[in-house]
């Protein structure tokens, strides 16, 4: 075989290549324009919840516990106006095989490959989801790489992604190592060619649907605890799965009336593919970096669809920043003898804050935690951090700078959770839509599906259409 | 040591892409430098020394040529150092949930 490995000619046989290692041909889904069948693609290639449910349970995966967080609640009730102050709960998803949520998604992904006879996967991703595939891959006897945005051009990587490295080495997968830059797609890609596995992507039909457990599960435990749905639950946003799959596990338990709020780390300033920025933060996932993109354009992840659309469920968007987030991970440990990795209480950090805006009768959870360790803790995370030239300071986080300092709150009445302008950002994501298929005509169909996949209504999609001068 | 022998567990290194090589849509100090690359296997060479291009075979059985970097690989991340502006945190929640500051 001696086919053409230049990056040009690899990149232009994507699509054939995915097509391969995912099994799916979204072109089924696809109209001429914008709109595409979503929910007719989470059907005819994923699986029912039931069945996912049995999938899961199989390799130990979900129904983790929920604990309230009475000492949190407490403090929150401290800072709030006199009735204010929700009851803080939060879901133990580090309780999972690997650490983490992904374990959902993964144990749905790696059951696809096993039953569709590849024999390994491969995932791009620097952070827990590439644990749980590899723990996954070993649970059902098939071959894993992993492939890794790891170090800057000096060598030196984010201890968070060299611990995550010894994770998926732990459960005997090979990790690819590279240095900082979107062609991760490439050797990605070239992989996924010479190997003939499954792409285990994190934003397939199954990898969604796997989530969809954790919503569901919230409501049913809820039902049983309090005798009610929780009232808002906030999910740390990054591509964007974890927020979606939730919602839609909180759908189909009959849970409509659960408000969901984003939560994503402030890395404002900080380009994500710049070799010389990529050690100046302290947060590999979880943040606006990948949280604003993947909203924006969720279509450009790894397959030609993503699942994962946050912003058809997103009823709040909030930012937290840096130091905020190691602060709460701090008080965790501290006041509720719950030691949890960073990067998942960046949900945690917001709804503290949240909590304060409701009342007392109210319940507000922080849908996950992760696993913490050696690399992947407040301590080594900030040790890299003020290696790297970054300022770590008691005082104001409103005055934290992304890249340049650490703001530790100097009190907790100063965690904040600051609201993006979801409109804008729908408005941005239409906007994608039209570059992208370059029409200069949108159907009836195409305004039904930009409703649906901003959560807004007609009225807001044709004011937009107007303002970009698109006829309908 | 720096001298390894047929079925050493080691680490190799290639460049993916030169800099002129690099995608369009890079930012600029990304594109003044290579994509690198590193995996660890056991090496299939009869001996090697750091620097020699070599064959490694991955732990899942995938072989792949680079330059010999590191013989008998470890990982070196750990708790970090004492970062001391994290201490006063769970004294300062406790003062507060006992009542012994002001919030108002």
């Amino acid at each position: 075989m001696n086919r053409d490995m230049s990056y040009q000619s690899v990149m232009s046989r994507r699509n054939e290549i995915m097509k391969k290692a995912v099994g799916i041909d979204y072109e089924r889904f696809e109209s001429k324009g914008i709109a595409f069948d979503y929910e007719r693609m989470m059907r005819e290639t994923g699986y029912t919840l039931q069945e996912i449910q049995k999938i899961q349970s199989e390799t130990g995966v979900g129904n983790t516990p929920i604990y309230e967080l009475k000492n949190l609640t407490a403090l929150a009730r401290k800072l709030a106006p006199e009735g204010k102050g929700a009851r803080i709960f939060i879901k133990d998803e580090a309780c999972n095989p690997s650490g983490s949520f992904k374990a959902r998604r993964a144990a749905t992904s790696i059951y696809h490959a096993k039953k569709k006879g590849y024999k390994g996967v491969i995932a791009a991703t620097s952070g827990n989801y590439g644990a749980a595939v590899a723990s996954q891959a070993a649970m059902n006897g098939l071959k894993c790489i992993i492939v890794q945005e790891c170090y800057d051009s000096r060598g030196i990587g984010q201890p968070e992604i060299i611990e995550k490295a010894r994770k998926c080495e732990a459960y005997g997968a090979e990790v690819v190592q590279l240095t900082v830059g979107p062609e991760l797609f490439y050797t990605f890609l070239k992989l996924l060619e010479e190997t003939g596995y499954f792409n285990a992507s994190l934003y397939t039909p199954f990898g969604i649907a796997g989530v969809e457990t954790l919503g569901y599960e919230l409501a049913m435990q809820f039902r049983e605890l309090v005798g009610k749905d929780p009232d808002v639950v906030v999910a740390t946003n990054a591509g964007g799965g974890n927020l979606t799959g939730t919602a839609r596990g909180l759908k189909k338990a009959g849970a409509y009336n659960v408000k969901i709020v984003g939560a994503s780390v402030n890395l404002k300033g900080l380009h994500m593919a710049s070799d010389t920025q990529f050690n100046k933060k302290s947060f590999t996932t979880g943040h606006t970096g990948f949280g604003i993109p993947f909203a924006t354009w969720p279509d450009r992840s790894d397959v030609p669809r993503s699942a994962a659309r946050p912003l058809r469920y997103m009823d709040r968007y909030v930012t937290v920043n840096q130091g905020e987030v190691f602060y709460i991970t701090e008080a965790l440990a501290q006041l509720e003898g719950l030691e949890r990795g960073p990067a998942g209480n960046t949900s945690l950090a917001a709804a503290f804050a949240l909590a304060q805006e409701l009342d007392e009768d109210k319940i507000i959870v922080a849908q996950e935690t992760e696993y913490t360790g050696a690399g992947k803790h407040i301590q080594p995370q900030l040790t890299f951090a003020r290696e790297n030239g970054v300022d770590i300071i008691i005082g104001n986080p409103d005055e934290e700078v992304p890249g340049e300092n650490i703001i530790l709150p100097s009190h907790p009445s100063q965690i904040k959770a600051r609201d993006l302008d979801l409109d804008r950002i729908k408005k941005s994501y239409i906007k994608n839509c039209i570059e992208t298929t370059k029409i200069d005509y949108v159907t009836r169909e195409d305004i039904d599906f930009l409703v649906e996949d901003t959560k807004s209504n007609e009225k807001f999609v044709k004011q937009i259409l107007d303002e970009l001068g698109v006829k309908y | 040591m720096n001298k390894a022998k047929k079925g050493d567990w080691v680490r190799i290194y290639n460049v993916v892409l030169k800099p002129e090589e690099r995608a369009p849509q890079v930012p600029d100090d990304t594109k003044k430098v290579p994509l690198e690359m590193w995996v660890k296997g056991f090496l299939l060479n009869e001996e090697a020394r750091i620097g020699d291009e070599v064959e490694i075979e991955t732990y899942i059985g995938r072989k792949i040529k680079g330059k010999l970097v590191e013989i008998n690989p470890y990982y070196n991340h750990d708790y970090g150092k004492c970062i001391p502006e994290l201490l006063f945190i769970g004294k300062q929640l406790r003062g507060i949930l006992e009542g012994g500051e002001d919030n108002e």
